[in-house]
């Protein structure tokens, strides 16, 4: 899978398949700080993620 | 009857097919689809505007507005529900981030025709930010002591003036001064601050009314309400900012709301139960440039006069 994280700027490559939440706690973000995109489109924590997914991890937190 | 609810609740669960509660949409967050959360947030913010009594129809607003998420959608939204809005910006010079982030408001305006005006350090102080930080050990407090100057400087001509405060930072402020034991500071946060009875644009002095729409909007749901709009909004971070008492009390806030939601809104909404001693409402102004203070002096000009920037 990989992701793209908006905050830092970089792409990682990750093999994982399941829910968006349990992506988010295995890479160690807290729900409330991130959205998570696939397609242009919103995934809450209980979608389902596929291998082959290209996403992109927003940060929540302002920058200023 | 019981039995076959309990069944279709499991094949929901089994086929990941959730439903907005509204509707038959996809949800995109706590149960509610683009169209229904677009129509929560909207309603959440009318329901504050008119339940602290922010603004009315006829009154002049600008946003202070730095083309960060916040200040742009509070831009967005005040003018498709029809205020007389105008966006102020501050650009305090600081290369490869301020830069990026006016040139996002720029386009905002310019999309949804909003006039802009952009007042800077430089301009106004013959400083930049990006200078400061080489000798100021706390370049976030000088950066807001000046930032909030010209806010208040160049919205006289307004009714009030909005900013992009959110529960998030709400709660974090409550929180940050009631460990400091900040009583002072404690008492002049709230939903409307700077209120002076009496005072009108054409009196030009004294601070201008201000007013935070967003006070019980999270941070996650703006960022999902520009997602949503479209707004051209990207992230960037200040590369002066340092690891702050806010940032601290930021990730253990954000910590407990995952553990227990409604956190950040039961701490706002207990500060707002609270009574206060009201203050006399006597506003001093500095005596060097006539700007509302509470000492002879203000923080400002104290500030530039170590700066060898005037003489005090």
């Amino acid at each position: 899978m990989e992701i793209y994280l908006e905050r830092e700027n970089k792409t990682l490559e990750v093999v994982f398949k399941g829910k968006v939440k349990d992506l988010l706690k295995k890479l160690k973000f807290n729900s409330e700080e991130v959205l998570v995109v696939r397609n242009e489109e919103l995934l809450t924590e209980g979608d389902i993620l596929k291998n082959s997914d290209k996403i992109k991890i927003m940060s929540v937190v302002s920058g200023g | 009857m019981a039995n076959s609810k309990y069944k279709s609740k499991i094949n929901k669960i089994k086929t990941n097919k959730m439903k907005c509660k509204y509707c038959n949409e996809k949800p995109i967050y706590n149960n509610l689809c683009k169209k229904h959360f677009i129509n929560y947030f909207e309603n959440k913010v009318k329901n504050t505007i008119k339940k602290y009594n922010l603004l009315k129809k006829n009154e002049k607003v600008c946003v202070a507005a730095s083309g960060g998420k916040d200040s742009s959608s509070l831009l967005y939204l005040l003018n498709k529900l029809g205020y007389n809005v105008e966006a102020l910006a501050i650009d305090e010079g600081i290369k490869g981030y301020r830069d990026k982030t006016l040139e996002d408001l720029k386009k905002i305006c310019q999309k949804y025709n909003i006039k802009i005006r952009i007042e800077s350090f430089e301009k106004n102080f013959s400083l930049n930010l990006d200078n400061l930080v080489v000798n100021e050990k706390r370049p976030c407090s000088a950066c807001g002591i000046l930032r909030r100057r010209l806010l208040n400087l160049y919205s006289k001509n307004y009714d009030v003036i909005a900013t992009g405060h959110n529960l998030d930072d709400e709660s974090q402020a409550i929180l940050m001064n009631l460990f400091k034991g900040n009583i002072d500071l404690l008492k002049r946060l709230g939903p409307i601050t700077g209120e002076e009875k009496n005072r009108t644009i054409n009196q030009k002095i004294g601070f201008t009314k201000r007013i935070k729409p967003f006070y019980f909007c999270s941070e996650k749901e703006i960022l999902i309400y520009s997602f949503l709009n479209k707004l051209d909004v990207n992230y960037n971070e200040c590369p002066h900012v340092f690891n702050s008492f806010r940032a601290k009390v930021r990730d253990y806030l954000n910590e407990l709301e995952s553990k227990k939601k409604g956190t950040k809104l039961n701490i706002v909404k207990w500060f707002l139960n609270l009574k206060f001693k009201k203050n006399k409402g006597h506003i001093n102004y500095c005596k060097l440039c006539g700007e509302p203070s509470s000492n002879e002096i203000c923080n400002v000009c104290n500030y530039l006069s170590k700066l060898e920037k005037i003489n005090l």
